[in-house]
């Protein structure tokens, strides 16, 4: 019998056993393990109390301020303070100080930092962004980080998987943003529960990177342990070229698919063709519904970013609908790079120009407002169109705002038009 | 070990947004977490709990963010344990990690209302309301699971084991 994806990573990375079944706990070796400025602060006072004087692998414990920074405020301060402080003295290589800081799961793939293969564990829920890459990689929380911190393992669930089949061409306009709500809005926030999310098809063989990470992100929003892509030519030549810039300290990995024979929880197809862009409504991300359908929506303030759609090929969509638009009087723009690089890339391609000409503001990488830290919250009553993942009551501040999800094509046409809006209508 | 207290009732989809909003998440101080406890689910829940309450949720308890500091501001408000119909797996694991006590019970979960005494026996996982003979059962915990539960979490776990 077969395993897929998931269950021969996992497999790779058991400690003391030589087979695997979806059900089985295992502990399991880890690759890489990562947190962020919220959470590692738990998990560094957790790794101290153990009273060790090592990190399992220096280079391979990850930290990245990337929530709450800039400084929001004093707490948030501190909170960093921990981050940095830890790094020096347990000599941590991979800690990204503001400067070289950006959002974690944009950073570390474009440092060629996660490999195929990987079993990666990151204290933010959106780890499973990783998994485009043909990693297995999960959300856990500040404790799981100092148990893989202080053992380099962790303890897992092997879960099942339902394999996602996408076929058919994306219609203009309609991305990887587009395709994962649609899926979501099937299965429901809990309808992988505690299962993986294999993301396969024609129409996956043809996306860009920037489109299988937007994907993989939101595996987490119908309740999936990771969500996975197999790795191919485009993985190969993402990574190579990501090692080649960055010369991290692996180079090799293990390019790992499916059994034709592999045994699926449930397959779910899709044939895209017909879709049209994606707007997920208040306060679900399974909400999703077709543009057409929101008519009249006004929209407040509009933002760019994220560990969803903060990379470069998002920024240039929607700087490609902005150009010689200006933003409606009562919507504000906000745009978020990803990383320092994303943010030289659209300054030099002239995306910033235009959104700054547009009447949009231009910020440093930082998660801000997707969770509603800094950088755009939001007021009592106002509506957003946001490039992000959630928009659960109170997400981006105010208990009673409205959060729409959408692609960068939609969030910008969105902005011209002060309300929902396809790029077609402007 | 048997837990009791008073029943807080809630519904599907609870996610950790609503459990402890990011603008709390400036602190990791399980005290200061309590005094925001389920604020954006109910602004009035840290005025009505008391030490041993229980929660009682629907699907999918939990859902969302990653936030430790979700099962641990519940735990520090002096919830004794949480019941649900299933739990979201971060929110789970987070729970097993840091000894806050979690049941999965389906029958529980909608049998139980607000204001309700529930009565928990913790070992053995079984569930009723005060008074009345009917007894819930609630998932049973793999072994290891179980030893890090009974050691109070996954550090006290790991200082025994390693």
């Amino acid at each position: 019998m077969g395993h897929t994806i998931t269950e021969k990573i996992l497999l790779s990375h058991a400690i003391g056993v030589k087979k695997i079944a979806p059900g089985d706990f295992i502990r399991a070796k880890i690759d890489i393990c990562l947190g962020n400025d919220i959470t590692s602060p738990i998990a560094i006072k957790e790794f101290r109390q153990l009273g060790r004087k090592k990190v399992f692998n220096q280079k391979r414990v990850m930290l990245v301020p990337d929530h709450f920074l800039p400084a929001k405020d004093m707490r948030s301060a501190n909170q960093a303070h921990i981050l940095k402080e830890f790094a020096e003295e347990f000599g941590i290589t991979n800690y990204f100080e503001l400067g070289e800081m950006g959002i974690e799961h944009a950073l570390l793939p474009e440092r060629g930092l996660i490999m195929p293969g990987d079993l990666m564990i990151g204290a933010d829920s959106h780890t499973c962004t990783h998994g485009a890459l043909g990693a297995f990689a999960t959300g856990m929380g500040s404790t799981d980080l100092a148990y893989a911190m202080a053992f380099g393992e962790c303890w897992l669930k092997v879960p099942e998987t339902i394999k996602l089949l996408f076929t058919g061409k994306p219609r203009k306009w309609v991305g990887g943003k587009d395709l994962i709500l649609h899926a979501i809005a099937d299965l429901g926030v809990s309808g992988a529960l505690y299962k993986s999310l294999e993301i396969t098809g024609e129409t996956i063989e043809n996306l860009s990177m920037d489109d299988r990470f937007s994907m993989c992100n939101m595996a987490i929003e119908a309740g999936a342990k990771n969500g996975i892509i197999a790795p191919d030519k485009t993985t190969e030549r993402y990574i190579k070229a990501a090692v080649k810039k960055y010369k991290p300290s692996r180079k090799t990995y293990k390019m790992i698919r499916s059994d034709k024979d592999a045994v699926y929880a449930d397959v779910r197809e899709y044939n895209i063709s017909k879709l049209e862009p994606v707007v997920a409504a208040p306060h679900l991300p399974s909400n999703g519904k077709g543009v057409s359908e929101f008519k009249n929506i006004k929209v407040d303030q509009v933002v760019f970013g994220s560990c969803t759609n903060g990379r470069i090929s998002d920024l240039k969509q929607a700087a490609s609908v902005l150009k010689n638009k200006k933003v409606n009087p009562n919507t504000r723009l906000i745009v978020i790079p990803a990383t320092q690089a994303i943010y030289m890339e659209a300054v030099k391609e002239g995306y910033a120009e235009i959104f700054v000409r547009s009447g949009g503001v231009f910020c440093t990488p930082s998660c801000g407002p997707c969770l509603g830290g800094h950088l755009g919250i939001l007021h009592d009553g106002e509506v957003s169109v946001a490039t992000t993942n959630r928009n659960f009551v109170g997400r981006m501040g105010h208990p009673k705002s409205f959060i729409y999800l959408a692609n960068p094509a939609i969030a910008a046409a969105s902005a011209v038009k002060g309300m929902i809006a396809h790029p077609s209508d402007l | 070990m048997r837990l009791k207290g008073k029943v807080h009732k809630f519904g599907d989809d609870i996610n950790t947004d609503e459990i402890i909003p990011a603008r709390y998440l400036i602190t990791s101080d399980p005290e200061e977490l309590a005094k925001h406890c389920m604020e954006d689910a109910d602004p009035n829940f840290v005025k009505k709990v008391k030490k041993g309450d229980i929660i009682v949720g629907g699907e999918n308890f939990g859902c969302g963010s990653s936030r430790e500091h979700a099962p641990i501001a519940i735990k520090a408000a002096g919830v004794s344990c949480v019941i649900a119909r299933s739990f979201a797996r971060i929110f789970y694991r987070n729970s097993i990690n840091i000894g806050l006590p979690i049941f999965t019970s389906r029958k529980a979960a909608e049998h139980l209302k607000s204001g309700d005494i529930a009565e928990v026996d913790a070992s053995k996982g079984r569930i009723r309301k005060a008074k009345q003979k009917k007894v819930y059962d609630s998932e049973v915990f793999p072994k290891f699971i179980t030893e890090i539960i009974r050691s109070g979490g996954l550090m006290k776990y790991a200082k025994k084991k390693k």
